[in-house]
C-alpha cells in the first residue's frame, strides 16, 4: 500500500522554508499553479530563489516581494505580451535577475535531474547572457572537435510546484492537454514536488482519461498531491479550461497602478482559495 | 486584381516569406508578427510547400488555415521541449521580432538601459541565443526607425555576426542570419565585414528615407534594385485565403 500524500495547499507551503530554491512548471500564463502561488503569498515565506518559465506566478511572488532572485527566460502573459509587476520590478532595481536562454534553463533542469554538475550546450555562446551571468563558464570538448560550448550549471531545486490535470493520492499525475511543458523536469529535478491538481482520481481512472504518456508525473518525485479545482486560473489549464482571459487582462491593468493592485489583492488575494474562486464569481456576474 | 495595387504591408509579407524559398523539409517560424506569419504561410502554399509549420502552440498543421482559424489536419506533435531539441538541431528557419537591431546583426528583447537597473524591462532573451548560433534566423521590423535600428543594442539576445565571430567557432558554425524584412527595405549581411546593407528597397522607397530612419550609417548599393511585388496568386491567396481580415494592414499601415 502506497502512501496517501494528499494534503491542502497551506499544509504544502507550510513544508517549504524561506530562502529555498523553487521551481514553478507550467509556462508563460499556461498552467501554472496558481492556488500554490497563493497559498505561498498567504504564508510569510521569502528571499525565495524562483526558477521559471515566467508568468504571473512570478508577476504575482515579485509584487508581494518574496523574490530575492528570479532564474527565468522571459515573464510573460502570452496574450499581453510583458508581465507587469515583473516589469515594474526590475524597473525598480529590487529583482535580482539570472536570464537563461529558454534552452540553457532546460538543461540546467535535466543537469539537476540527472545529479550532473552542467550539461553543455550552444545556446548563449556570443550573448549577453554570459555577460550578465560573470559565473557561467565554457568547456571544451575533449574529443576531436575540440569545440567550446556554455557549460550550463545545474538548477537544483529544493522544491518544485506543478499543476496538472489529475492525479492519484500517491503524487502519480496526468496531464489532458496538448503540452507537458516541463513539469516532470522541475519534479525530477527538485528535492521535493508539490503536485496540484484539477481532480484527484483513483488510479484506475487515469485510463480512461488519456494513454499512458499522458501520465507525466511519477509518485517517487511527489511530497504532496492537493486536489485544486481551478488551481491554474487565470492561466490556462486544457482540456479543463482556457485562460480568463477577461480577469488576467483586469489583473494586468490593477498591476499597472498601485491603487488599484491595493483594491485588487484586497479582493482577490486577502483570503483563502474558497474566498479567490467566490471573489472571481462575483466578479464575472458583475461582467455579465 | 493587378499586382500593382498590392499595399505596403503585402510587399512586406511576401519578402517575408522569400526568407523560406528553397529551405527544404524544415519548421519556418513566424514569431515576430502577423506578416511573418502570413508570409510562412503564403511560402507554403505556394514555392515551398514542403515547409513544416505550427498552429502556434503544440501541434504541426498539415493545412494552412486562415490567421486565427484552426488547422484541420494536425501531422505532428511539437511541445516545448520538442521545438528546443528541433532548434538545436538545426532543422528551422525562425523570423523574430526585434525591439533593437544592430548593424552586425545583434539583437535586443530583454530590456532597454542598464540590464541591472532596465529603463524599460520587456519580454527576456527567450530562445534568441540558442536560436542564432543553432539556425538561419531572420528579423522582422515592422516600423523601421532609429529607435530600432540602433548603433550599438543593450543587451544582446540574439547574436550578430561579430559577437559570434569572437566567440569562436562553434558559435559560427551554425551562425547566419539570411535576411532583415522591414517595412521599407530587406536588408542582409552580405557585405565583406558581414555589416548591413540594404539588399531591395520596397517600391516609393528612397534611399534617404531608409538612411534617414537607421540609426548607423547603412550601405545602399546605388544599384539596390526594388523589393518584388506580389503576384496576382499571390495577392489573392493573401487576401482571400489566409488574411482576410486584412490584419496585416493594421500592422503595417499603408
Amino acid at each position: 500500500m502506497t502512501a496517501d500524500k494528499t494534503m491542502t495547499a497551506d499544509e504544502a507551503v507550510g513544508r517549504l522554508e524561506s530562502g529555498m530554491t523553487i521551481g514553478i512548471g507550467g509556462w508563460g500564463s499556461r498552467r501554472k499553479p496558481m492556488a500554490l502561488v497563493r497559498a505561498l503569498l498567504r504564508s510569510d515565506l521569502t528571499d525565495l530563489t524562483v526558477v521559471s518559465y515566467g508568468g504571473p506566478d512570478v508577476g504575482l511572488l515579485a509584487a508581494a516581494g518574496r523574490i530575492r532572485k528570479l532564474v527565468a527566460s522571459f515573464a510573460t502573459l502570452d496574450s499581453i505580451p510583458l508581465e507587469p509587476h515583473f516589469r515594474a520590478a526590475r524597473q525598480r532595481g529590487e529583482l535580482e535577475l539570472m536570464e537563461l536562454d529558454e534552452a540553457m534553463f532546460m538543461w540546467g533542469l535535466t543537469a539537476a535531474a540527472h545529479r550532473l554538475p552542467f550539461l553543455p550546450v550552444r545556446a548563449g555562446l556570443g550573448s549577453d547572457v554570459m555577460r550578465v551571468n560573470p559565473t557561467l563558464r565554457t568547456v571544451t570538448s575533449p574529443y576531436a572537435d575540440g569545440e567550446e560550448l556554455v557549460a550550463v550549471p545545474a538548477l537544483t531545486l529544493d522544491a518544485a510546484l506543478v499543476h496538472l490535470n489529475r492525479a492519484d493520492a500517491h503524487g502519480n499525475a496526468q496531464y489532458l492537454g496538448p503540452d507537458p511543458y516541463f513539469d516532470d523536469l522541475f519534479c525530477e529535478a527538485a528535492r521535493e514536488a508539490y503536485v496540484s491538481c484539477e481532480r484527484i482520481v483513483d488510479s484506475e481512472e487515469f485510463a480512461t482519461a488519456g494513454g499512458p504518456q499522458t501520465l507525466l508525473v511519477q509518485r517517487h518525485c511527489v511530497t504532496g498531491v492537493v486536489e485544486a479545482p481551478g488551481g491554474a486560473h487565470f492561466t490556462s489549464c486544457a482540456p479543463d479550461y482556457g485562460r480568463d482571459e477577461a480577469f488576467q487582462a483586469a489583473y494586468a491593468r490593477a498591476a499597472a497602478d498601485p491603487a488599484a493592485w491595493r483594491e485588487f489583492a484586497r479582493r482577490f488575494l486577502s483570503g483563502d482559495e474558497e474566498d479567490y474562486r467566490a471573489a472571481v464569481a462575483e466578479c464575472v456576474r458583475e461582467a455579465s | 486584381m493587378s499586382a500593382a495595387v498590392a499595399t505596403r504591408a503585402e510587399v512586406c509579407v511576401v519578402a517575408c516569406a522569400e526568407a523560406w524559398r528553397g529551405a527544404g523539409e524544415i519548421l519556418a517560424s513566424p514569431m515576430g508578427g502577423v506578416v511573418p506569419t502570413v508570409g510562412a504561410r503564403l511560402a507554403k502554399l505556394t514555392f515551398a510547400p514542403e515547409l513544416l509549420l505550427t498552429d502556434g502552440e503544440a501541434m504541426l498543421a498539415a493545412d494552412v488555415p486562415a490567421l486565427g482559424a484552426r488547422p484541420r489536419v494536425i501531422e505532428g506533435w511539437l511541445p516545448y521541449r520538442r521545438h528546443l531539441a528541433l532548434a538545436a538541431g538545426g532543422k528551422r528557419h525562425v523570423m523574430m521580432g526585434a525591439s533593437q537591431l544592430d548593424r552586425h546583426g545583434n539583437q535586443n528583447i530583454s530590456c532597454v538601459g542598464d540590464w541591472h537597473r532596465p529603463a524599460r524591462q520587456l519580454i527576456g532573451v527567450r530562445g534568441a541565443p540558442a536560436n542564432t548560433v543553432n539556425h538561419p534566423t531572420s528579423y522582422w521590423i515592422p516600423r523601421h526607425s532609429p529607435r530600432v535600428l540602433v548603433e550599438r543594442v543593450d543587451m544582446v539576445s540574439g547574436v550578430g555576426y561579430d559577437r559570434a565571430a569572437a566567440a569562436g567557432p562553434s558559435a559560427t558554425r551554425f551562425h547566419r542570419i539570411p535576411r532583415v524584412v522591414t517595412d521599407l527595405a530587406v536588408l542582409d549581411f552580405e557585405t565583406p565585414g558581414h555589416t548591413m546593407r540594404v539588399r531591395s528597397l520596397h517600391p516609393g522607397v528612397t534611399a534617404e528615407e531608409v538612411r534617414a530612419a537607421t540609426g548607423f550609417p547603412l550601405d545602399v548599393p546605388p544599384d539596390a534594385p526594388r523589393t518584388r511585388t506580389p503576384t496576382a496568386a499571390e495577392l489573392r491567396l493573401i487576401r482571400e485565403v489566409i488574411d482576410p481580415a486584412a490584419r496585416r494592414e493594421r500592422e503595417v499601415p499603408a
